[in-house]
């Protein structure tokens, strides 16, 4: 049968070149922002979500291992370096603000890793979870790169801990916005510094969807976060875990 | 534009050879951010390509998570042991930290009579 077997060989062709699997990226990426619209841009179908699991299903379905995948999708996974450099401006644009409120934002920020890490010790203890999956989940809110570091650290799986982290984020996107509601706040710059605490990028990225002010609040509390939690989780899973 | 974009791809790699050379338990674009931050500051302004190259990819944001995120398909397995543990606790603790953070920080500017800004 000759055009099965060449639409076989043009599969395994594009199947290892990388420009199908970064044009696979944008197209999902696309579609999923299409779906959230039609859906009245419901958070439950976030398209981070959405593309992640069209995506997902695509690779299922065609057996392709996530390597094959991630060399064509590299390239943007590349340019979050650069977009986490880039939140220096969003900063810059609103530094008279975080000056003036420097101390109240670095108190909630200590008081939300402990909520984030005492929380989960407690809850991972109470439904008995296993000791590996507490020391994975502990650096939860915590933006990837370094989460993987403190789960090695403190003996979690980084590659479960970076996975983990991207759930929570999403978690995050989804809970935030009725929090918000049945708490009455509606100042951006609370809700972003909270949502870039609990969710780090993913919830970072949200907030510019609402506007400039809580995308720079929430891209402050990621980078804090992520400081402070490299030095102070290991130090509460030494005393308390 | 091209500019802005430069400057940013050397403030990561300025970010990354300090972290190589330092072992601080930080990643490099962190550091990147924290020295552009002090570097607009004392210029006291951001110049226009920076800025466009800046709002150019934050727009793009959670696009570019996509990548990573598709990776937890390599985590079924470990996911599935402890799967309702894992999603309790996340959705609990999320909630607990976002509501926890937002008291505070609501409270302590009320207090401390910051709340001019308002909504």
């Amino acid at each position: 049968m000759p055009v099965p077997d060449a639409f076989l060989d043009l599969w395994v062709y594009m199947a290892a070149s990388p420009l199908l699997h970064l044009l696979l990226t944008l197209l999902a990426f696309m579609l999923a922002q299409w779906v959230n619209r039609r859906a009245g841009g419901t958070p439950f179908l976030h398209p981070v979500l959405v593309a992640i699991a069209l995506l997902v299903s695509l690779l299922l379905l065609t057996g392709t291992p996530y390597s094959t995948y991630f060399e064509g999708a590299q390239f943007i996974h590349f340019l979050l370096g650069p977009a986490i450099v880039a939140l220096a401006v969003p900063l810059y644009d609103h530094r008279e603000r975080i000056r003036r409120e420097f101390l109240p934002l670095m108190l909630a920020c200590v008081a939300g890793i402990l909520t984030a890490v005492g929380s989960t010790i407690l809850l991972v203890r109470l439904l008995g979870g296993r000791e590996d999956t507490l020391l994975s989940l502990a650096p939860k809110s915590v933006t990837s790169p370094i989460a993987m570091g403190i789960a090695e650290q403190i003996g979690g799986y980084p590659a479960l801990a970076a996975g983990i982290v991207l759930i929570t984020g999403a978690i995050g996107c989804v809970l935030g916005p009725p929090i918000f509601k049945l708490l009455r706040i509606k100042d951006h710059a609370v809700q972003g510094f909270a949502m870039g605490l609990a969710a780090h990028g993913f919830g970072t990225a949200q907030c510019f969807s609402y506007s400039n002010l809580a995308g720079a609040f929430a891209g402050l509390a990621m980078g804090v976060t992520g400081l402070l939690s490299a030095f102070l989780i290991p130090l509460i899973m030494r005393f308390f875990a | 534009m091209l500019a802005g974009f430069a400057a940013l791809l050397l403030f990561q790699l300025i970010g990354e050879l300090l972290v190589r050379l330092t072992g601080l338990p930080v990643p490099g674009p962190v550091l990147g951010m924290a020295l552009l931050l002090a570097g607009v500051l004392l210029l006291k302004k951001v110049p226009e390509s920076l800025r466009q190259a800046s709002e150019g990819l934050l727009r793009y944001l959670p696009l570019l998570f996509v990548p990573a995120g598709v990776g937890l398909i390599n985590h079924g397995l470990l996911l599935k042991q402890d799967l309702w543990v894992i999603l309790i606790t996340l959705v609990v603790s999320t909630a607990l930290t976002l509501a926890v953070t937002v008291l505070v920080l609501q409270f302590l500017r009320k207090r401390w009579g910051m709340d001019d800004a308002g909504s």
